[in-house]
């Protein structure tokens, strides 16, 4: 098949927008951290800890929506651990966040075994369906690609426009985007920065974990080791990629997860077939320290990402 | 809350955090091994045992700090001049990947011209891969702590690439696995009989001339100055950009080094599980040494008895591996904590 046609069938922009959604959970959970001044490495063991705490609970009999609270929890638990490390105590972000990975990790997989010591393949679950949406999906091209999702996408979309809405147009919005622009001037008002920053990086890493969650309760019905396999890090160049805006942040996780799918189906042509398989898996991580390159000369990056804040100096 | 700088800090307070941190992981581990169903109080000395106990444990650990000194070295190096080299993995797998490309009998020459030779070449790669990020940073400003991380996972991939294709072992039984290294290119052990190569000797080496430029050269102050302020080092003179790019190459080479000496030393060819993640375990060796090429090598040897030790320990109490994990996790977020408390006080408002 022609990489032309590939582009007009419905298939591949649904593949897209499926690929996407986690990634866009992921990126709006790392992007609220960041405008609130907080770089958060653990993004990637905390989508592990999520992916494994959503599938964990559905398995041992809730609901779908109780196990992305599940997840979500587990998401935010860690969240707090980075961020009292890092705000109050103003520790190396770089150090803690990795520290975070590890541990959230490293726990899980432990956690895993403790629960399922004799499988050698993981069990499944009933994971989220498509929920085709009344005359939307009628749309011919349109509707099967966007509207024939699991609610967890359409969830994944609203929440840009929550996120946007609330960081753009509300004062607790004004709040985050001010601590990580200038803290002592929030401070000056009386508003607590750690308050506000360890806040972010809360429901940010909660947001996170609902990502990895993604993973395992809609996109797969089942949790591996290594699923997650990077993708945090590459939420971390979407965030820069989008100049920390949440729309372009979710343009860039489509338009990624778009040529994800199209390297997909590449791969499957009779031309694909003859590259190295690892060529197109590499294809990803190229991507986005290209578009790094690109956008970094006219990033906005928050003035005080990254600087802790000590109320005491001057 | 605040933080207050403490100015002469005691002998105590300079002791009980970090001992506290220790401490704390120990506990922590012992809970989580009772979950798994173990007696807790049993875990602290099997681990000891398991690390330190008899001869075997002992050049175990020894075997496992070696690729973990390089790796530590390259972070902690890196890390001083605040430039966030977190792609140790990649520069380790370069460096073992010049070691098989150029050890398997493309150079036939004799020991003693061989092994630097390839060492060097080695050194070279794991720096040039380390130069692309640095340049990236210095030129573009793309943030060094993203594309190190995302060049493990490319670099490795194209290693994978190639034990699949061209560097596939024909003899190897179908597995993605090099050549064996011809005998010349194979490190020695130190000791005969004592299954401890020299390798290990090389990363203490390694670690004195680290020490040596960060302390005696010129180099090394201005990566300390680079590190403790970029603008104020701009404004004393000191070519910035350039002091970051000299030490991502020294960093790059360390941790290559480091590849070279598990595949010469070690392992003898390359596969792809020949580094389980010492390139990011440099980063705790490094926290731990508080960045000093000398602590580095101490840090390593704990670093490698808690792997060593919670791994046999595992075995022993039938408890998961990833302990070990969890305990280096731990006792790294512990520890960055506890080294903050030796030099500031916390104050309520």
């Amino acid at each position: 098949m022609d990489i032309i046609e590939i582009l007009f069938t419905a298939s591949f922009w649904a593949a897209a927008i499926r690929i996407a959604s986690p990634l866009i959970f992921a990126t709006l959970g790392e992007l609220i951290c960041e405008r609130a001044g907080v770089l958060n490495l653990g993004i990637e063991g905390i989508m592990v800890s999520g992916a494994f705490a959503g599938w964990m609970a559905v398995y041992s009999g809730t609901g779908l929506w109780i196990g992305v609270g599940v997840a979500m929890a587990v998401g935010m638990l860690f969240g707090l651990l980075h961020s009292t490390l890092t705000v109050p105590f103003g520790l190396s972000q770089h150090v803690v966040g990795l520290g975070v990975t590890l541990l959230a990790t490293s726990s899980t997989y432990y956690a895993y075994r403790l629960a399922l010591p004799e499988v050698t393949s993981p069990p499944k679950i009933v994971a989220f369906q498509p929920y085709e949406i009344p005359l939307l999906s009628d749309i011919p091209l349109l509707g099967p690609a966007l509207f024939s999702q699991t609610p967890l996408t359409y969830l994944a979309f609203v929440l840009v426009a929550v996120v946007g809405l609330v960081l753009y147009r509300t004062p607790l919005g004004l709040a985050v985007r001010a601590a990580g622009e200038n803290p002592a001037a929030v401070a000056s008002q009386g508003l607590s920065v750690t308050a506000i920053r360890m806040g972010a990086v809360i429901i940010g890493s909660g947001l996170m974990a609902v990502g990895g969650a993604f993973l395992t309760m809609s996109a797969f019905d089942s949790f591996f080791f290594e699923m997650v396999n990077g993708r945090g890090w590459i939420c971390i160049a979407l965030v820069v990629f989008g100049s920390w805006r949440p729309g372009k942040a979710m343009l860039g996780a489509v338009l990624f997860a778009a040529f994800d799918a199209l390297q997909i189906r590449v791969q499957q042509t009779s031309l694909g077939a003859q590259v190295p398989y690892q060529i197109f898996l590499m294809m990803p991580y190229i991507l986005s320290i290209l578009a790094l390159v690109v956008t970094s000369r006219r990033a906005e990056v928050p003035a005080a990402l990254m600087v802790p804040f000590n109320k005491g100096e001057r | 809350m605040r933080l207050e700088p403490v100015n002469n800090p005691s002998f105590g307070r300079k002791l009980v955090p970090p001992a506290l941190a220790l401490s704390a992981t120990i506990v922590i581990a012992s809970l989580l091994a009772m979950i798994a169903g173990a007696n807790p109080f049993s875990v602290l000395g099997l681990i000891i045992k398991g690390a330190f106990g008899s001869k075997f444990a002992l050049l175990e650990t020894l075997n496992r700090a070696t690729p973990l000194i390089f790796t530590g070295l390259a972070v902690a190096v890196a890390f001083r001049a605040k430039f966030w080299n977190i792609g140790a993995e990649a520069q380790l797998y370069a460096g073992a990947l010049i070691t098989v490309l150029l050890g398997t009998g493309a150079l036939a020459w004799p020991s003693g011209l061989i092994l630097p030779v390839i060492a060097l070449i080695a050194v070279f790669a794991g720096a040039i891969l380390l130069l692309v990020p640095a340049l990236l940073k210095t030129r573009f400003g793309v943030d060094e702590v993203v594309t190190t991380l995302l060049f493990n996972f490319i670099f490795l991939l194209f290693i994978s690439m190639l034990l699949e294709g061209p560097l596939k072992d024909p003899m190897g039984m179908g597995w993605p696995k090099s050549a064996r290294l011809i005998p010349e290119a194979r490190l020695p052990r130190i000791v005969d009989g004592l299954r401890l190569h020299w390798g290990f000797a090389l990363a203490i080496i390694s670690a004195l001339c680290v020490w040596l430029i960060q302390t005696r050269s010129t180099l090394g102050y201005e990566m300390r100055a680079v590190g403790l302020n970029k603008q104020a080092a701009g404004f004393a003179g000191i070519p910035v950009n350039l002091v970051l790019v000299k030490t991502a190459l020294l960093s790059g080479g360390l941790a290559a080094l480091g590849g070279f000496s598990e595949v010469a030393g070690l392992k003898g060819s390359l596969t792809l599980d020949l580094s389980p993640g010492f390139g990011y375990t440099g980063i705790i060796v490094a926290m731990l040494a508080l960045l000093n090429p000398l602590g580095v090598v101490i840090a390593a040897l704990f670093v490698a008895g808690i792997f060593v030790g919670a791994d046999s320990m595992s075995r022993a109490a039938d408890v998961p591996t990833y302990l070990a994990d969890i305990m280096q996790a731990i006792s790294l977020l512990l520890m960055v904590l506890a080294i903050m408390l030796t030099r500031f006080r916390v104050v309520r408002d």
